[in-house]
């Protein structure tokens, strides 16, 4: 859409500079940013972490901790902000700026119910409000973000509502004082997919009903495609290409964000099924099953009196020798259980589930201990991963130490640099500590960590969601390398399904504990069997905002408007 | 206490900036020489304004104690037991005089020597007190927490049970069972710092275990089981080096409280033998009459020396725990070049 004419931006920051005071000295996380919103503009602030992203959002509601600093101005409906008294700020709050955050379960309070926790801020501005009135508002407040019910639930309280109920409730805080600009920061980071789709619904829904502006952080660019009218690439503190979302995607102009744009996986651009021969393909049909599960069960105990919870209910598959499966779903869904239990971490319950030939329902540590030398493991969040008072030469060589304890100081040190080579670091990072490396370097040394053994499995619980995408890009590329060369199987768990697709030879969809699809894929992507699995192609935005804006069109035919799901 | 534990960097989170640099900061440190990064000394680096003081007043304190203690035969005028030199006595409740700067007591020691002295018997007991409780309680937090089941249940009900007596009671419960009435010098000390030692114990105890329990579920102590790592070496190598960080903390909050247990045992008389060391809680209780007749020197000295002494090492902790939370540390503040460079425009 089009800024109308004549009419003062909503809000304009006029060359921003926020420095943090730190004990290695300063750090200039905004440096000199200028940008605009029109009212009734949607503009969405990219960049990797540490670009100042979140940083510049920030200073627009006051919100930077004490060690900051900052000059410049920020003029929101023509008052500006930088250097504003806290009782103005207040005041300015809600009735003209307010924040939707990245984790609607913790910005809400648990203690209170919903219509108290709306109340909040019309009690701030509005003293003299009774209870009556903030009840009434609440209730309207939750109809306008699409809650059915609203009368009867302003009474529950945040946990009774589902995380993407949550983030409606916040949406619907945000717009209770009538705020004109909204900032949210990552919306809909925490949420799945198919809730995604219906938040970023309601977001472009509000804007055509109140003109409100909303500045979107994210760093999913099917986001920014969905949803953004504009687009601001921020690097190092600076926006570095402020153009329209079409044009942005079409010619993006620096080189930045070319790359950018080009690291983004594109649902079914780049199979990694098609992309082998046809004599790969019919030798990984052919291969030994090195994981079998059968009406895999796995609950986790339930409380005193309750019954036990079913994470798993009964999924039949397989993974053969030098094939990479990909494990798709919702959070909650049970990959990571499924994951988790091929490791010998979780203990299946029932079914049968064989892995390198060993039954696991029933193990007992001692006999799948000489098991686990030929299994490896990477986990999702690189910066827990590793203990962080030993090395990385140490890291690397746990492994060694625990399974081959002939070898001596000299050889493991060896064998952890010819590993740091093939992960593409340099055999000096081996002194280091793990705080020392980006999320990226972790996640390669992760990856070294689990191929040290020369394993046959190998088990990924999304290993790259953690990353930026350029970063996630360099490391899925890597995997695939390793996964070529040393002919590993391996169970690829994911959420995002152009990832799973780039990479795995097979995918298996999981729903509520249910496996219900399983194929190639191609065949899964293009010719899905299973509700649940058109619906979630369907949801995931693609980074390209014209054939975006054509499956947006095609999704609400099929399911109806989406906001009111 | 805070427990701070060490966050994800992440884009959503405020403090992400500050946290990353953190890291740099951590890094830069690696290069520096050995004997900046010991505990004290690195937080007297990284400390600013009021915070440095305190932690200096602290250091001070803490170190004029242990001299003191350490050269106790060199200062001291006197010994601890002496009532005269040469068949002459001191006489009782002198004033201060040259011979005797802080004066004598109602026994006839001289103050000064007993001061002095009193020094030594603190720092052998805040030291056999906090290392012996240090020990058992670390063992059993780390193994009870890893273990779980029953083990932890009855080790925590143990505990809280020890916890929940006051403890000063128990302290003399353990010091009357222990050296049944009579001490001598080494005897006491050891009576004194194992009754201290019961009720640090459960301290450490749950500190740990609760460090233990956290980081069970931390995926690098779940690496380490993916490949096999055994008990033991998860329980040495992964869990308990990243345990111990609260210790140093506890450990000095703890010197200062073990000062004044041993005093208030003093104090009461479950102490030690006044002719077997020099405790300053025993020569408080001997003051008590004198403070109504005026006699203000006898009581005033040895109090001054508990005060400042406990002073002195909860300054270091309380400035450490300060430090070591990055929220709660003050930084220099920013050098602002843009308003000069805004002036020389102006001008």
């Amino acid at each position: 859409m089009t800024a109308t004419q004549n009419q003062a931006p909503r809000l304009a920051i006029q060359g921003l500079d926020v420095s943090f005071a730190t004990d290695a000295g300063d750090v200039h996380a905004v440096d000199g940013v200028s940008l605009e919103v029109a009212p009734g503009e949607i503009l969405a602030i990219v960049g990797e972490s540490g670009s100042g992203k979140s940083v510049t959002a920030r200073a627009v509601l006051g919100l930077l901790p004490e060690t900051a600093e900052s000059s410049g101005a920020v003029i929101v409906s023509g008052t500006d902000l930088v250097g504003l008294s806290a009782a103005r700020m207040r005041a300015l709050r809600g009735e003209d700026v307010s924040m939707i955050f990245q984790e609607p379960s913790s910005a809400l309070n648990p203690v209170f119910p919903i219509w108290w926790q709306l109340g909040e801020g019309l009690r701030a501005h509005r003293p003299k409000i009774t209870k009556k009135e903030i009840r009434a508002e609440a209730v309207r407040a939750l109809e306008s973000v699409g809650i059915p019910d609203a009368a009867e639930r302003i009474d529950r309280y945040p946990h009774e509502f589902s995380g993407g109920q949550k983030q409606r409730i916040m949406i619907a805080m945000a717009l209770a004082l009538g705020a004109e600009l909204i900032v949210a920061d990552e919306p809909t980071t925490a949420l799945d997919v198919t809730v995604q789709a219906e938040i970023l619904g309601l977001l472009r829904e509000i804007r055509e009903s109140h003109g409100t502006s909303i500045i979107v952080i994210t760093h999913n660019m099917g986001v920014v495609a969905d949803l953004a009218d504009s687009v601001a690439v921020m690097y190092h503190g600076r926006i570095i290409e402020r153009a329209g979302v079409r044009e942005l995607f079409a010619s993006p102009r620096e080189e930045y964000t070319q790359k950018l744009l080009a690291a983004v996986p594109h649902l079914g651009r780049n199979s990694a099924w098609t992309a082998l021969e046809p004599a790969q393909q019919q030798a990984i049909d052919a291969a030994e099953p090195v994981v079998v599960a059968k009406d895999l069960v796995i609950e986790y105990p339930g409380r005193m009196g309750k019954p036990a919870f079913r994470a798993v209910k009964g999924v039949d598959f397989q993974i053969r020798a030098g094939e990479v499966y990909g494990l798709v779903g919702e959070s909650g869904s049970g990959k990571t259980t499924i994951g988790r239990a091929i490791a010998g971490l979780e203990r299946t319950t029932g079914g049968s589930l064989s892995v390198l030939g060993h039954e696991m329902n029933g193990m007992r540590e001692k006999a799948f201990k000489p098991l686990r030398r030929r299994i490896g493991f990477v986990f999702q969040d690189p910066a827990t991963s590793f203990n962080p008072h030993l090395t990385i030469e140490q890291c690397i060589a746990e492994p060694l130490i625990v399974h081959e304890q002939q070898l001596g100081p000299v050889e493991r040190g060896k064998r952890v640099r010819s590993l740091l080579e093939a992960v593409e670091l340099p055999g000096t990072y081996a002194e280091r500590y793990p705080h020392e490396l980006s999320g990226g370097q972790r996640q390669r040394i992760s990856l070294a960590r689990a191929l040290v053994l020369e394993p046959e499995l190998l088990i990924a619980d999304e290993p790259t969601s953690a990353l930026d995408v350029s970063v996630q890009a360099t490391v899925l590329d890597l995997f695939r390398e390793l996964q070529t060369r040393l002919g590993f199987a391996a169970l690829f768990i994911s959420h995002d399904l152009a990832v799973v697709d780039s990479l795995a030879h097979r995918i298996g969809v999981l729903f509520r504990g249910d496996l219900v699809e399983d194929g190639h894929g191609p065949d899964v992507l293009q010719r899905p069997t299973h509700e649940y699995t058109r619906k979630l192609i369907a949801s995931l935005p693609v980074p390209d905002p014209i054939e975006q804006e054509k499956r947006r069109v095609a999704f609400a035919a099929e399911w109806g408007r989406s906001t009111r799901a | 206490m805070t427990l701070s534990n060490p966050e994800p960097v992440g884009e959503g989170d405020p403090g992400a900036t500050a946290l990353s640099a953190e890291a740099g900061a951590v890094a830069a440190r690696r290069g520096t020489p050995w004997y900046l990064r010991l505990p004290i000394i690195s937080h007297l680096r990284s400390s600013v304004g009021l915070q440095r003081g305190m932690l200096l007043t602290g250091t001070v304190l803490v170190g004029i104690l242990l001299l003191t203690a350490l050269f106790a035969p060199v200062l001291a005028p006197y010994g601890f037991a002496e009532t005269g030199v040469d068949g002459t006595r001191f006489g009782t409740q002198q004033p201060p005089s040259a011979a005797h700067p802080l004066g004598t007591t109602v026994t006839g020691f001289d103050v000064l020597s007993r001061v002095i002295w009193g020094t030594r018997t603190a720092v052998a007991v805040m030291a056999c007190a906090v290392a012996a409780s240090l020990f058992l309680g670390v063992a059993l937090g780390l193994l009870s927490g890893y273990v779980g089941g029953w083990l932890d249940r009855l080790l925590v009900m143990v505990a809280d049970a020890v916890y929940a007596f006051p403890s000063l009671l128990l302290a003399i419960v353990m010091s009357i069972v222990i050296s049944g009435g009579q001490s001598n010098a080494w005897g006491g000390i050891a009576a004194a710092a194992i009754s201290i030692t019961v009720v640090f114990i459960p301290q450490y105890f749950r500190v740990i275990r609760a460090e233990v329990v956290r980081l069970k579920a931390e995926p690098f102590v779940e690496a380490a089981k993916v490949v096999g790592t055994g008990h033991h070496r998860i329980m040495g190598t992964h869990l308990l080096r990243n345990a111990t960080r609260t210790l140093p903390l506890i450990f000095t909050l703890n010197a200062s409280e073990s000062i004044l247990t041993l005093a208030a045992l003093g104090f009461l008389g479950f102490g030690i033998e006044p002719t077997s060391a020099s405790e300053w809680g025993y020569d408080l209780n001997r003051a008590m009459a004198d403070a109504t007749s005026g006699i203000w020197w006898t009581g005033m000295f040895p109090g001054i020396a508990i005060a400042l002494a406990v002073l002195g090492v909860t300054l270091v902790g309380e400035s450490i725990n300060d430090l070591n939370d990055p929220r709660l540390r003050t930084r220099r503040r920013r050098r602002t070049p843009r308003r000069t460079a805004q002036k020389q425009v102006r001008a």
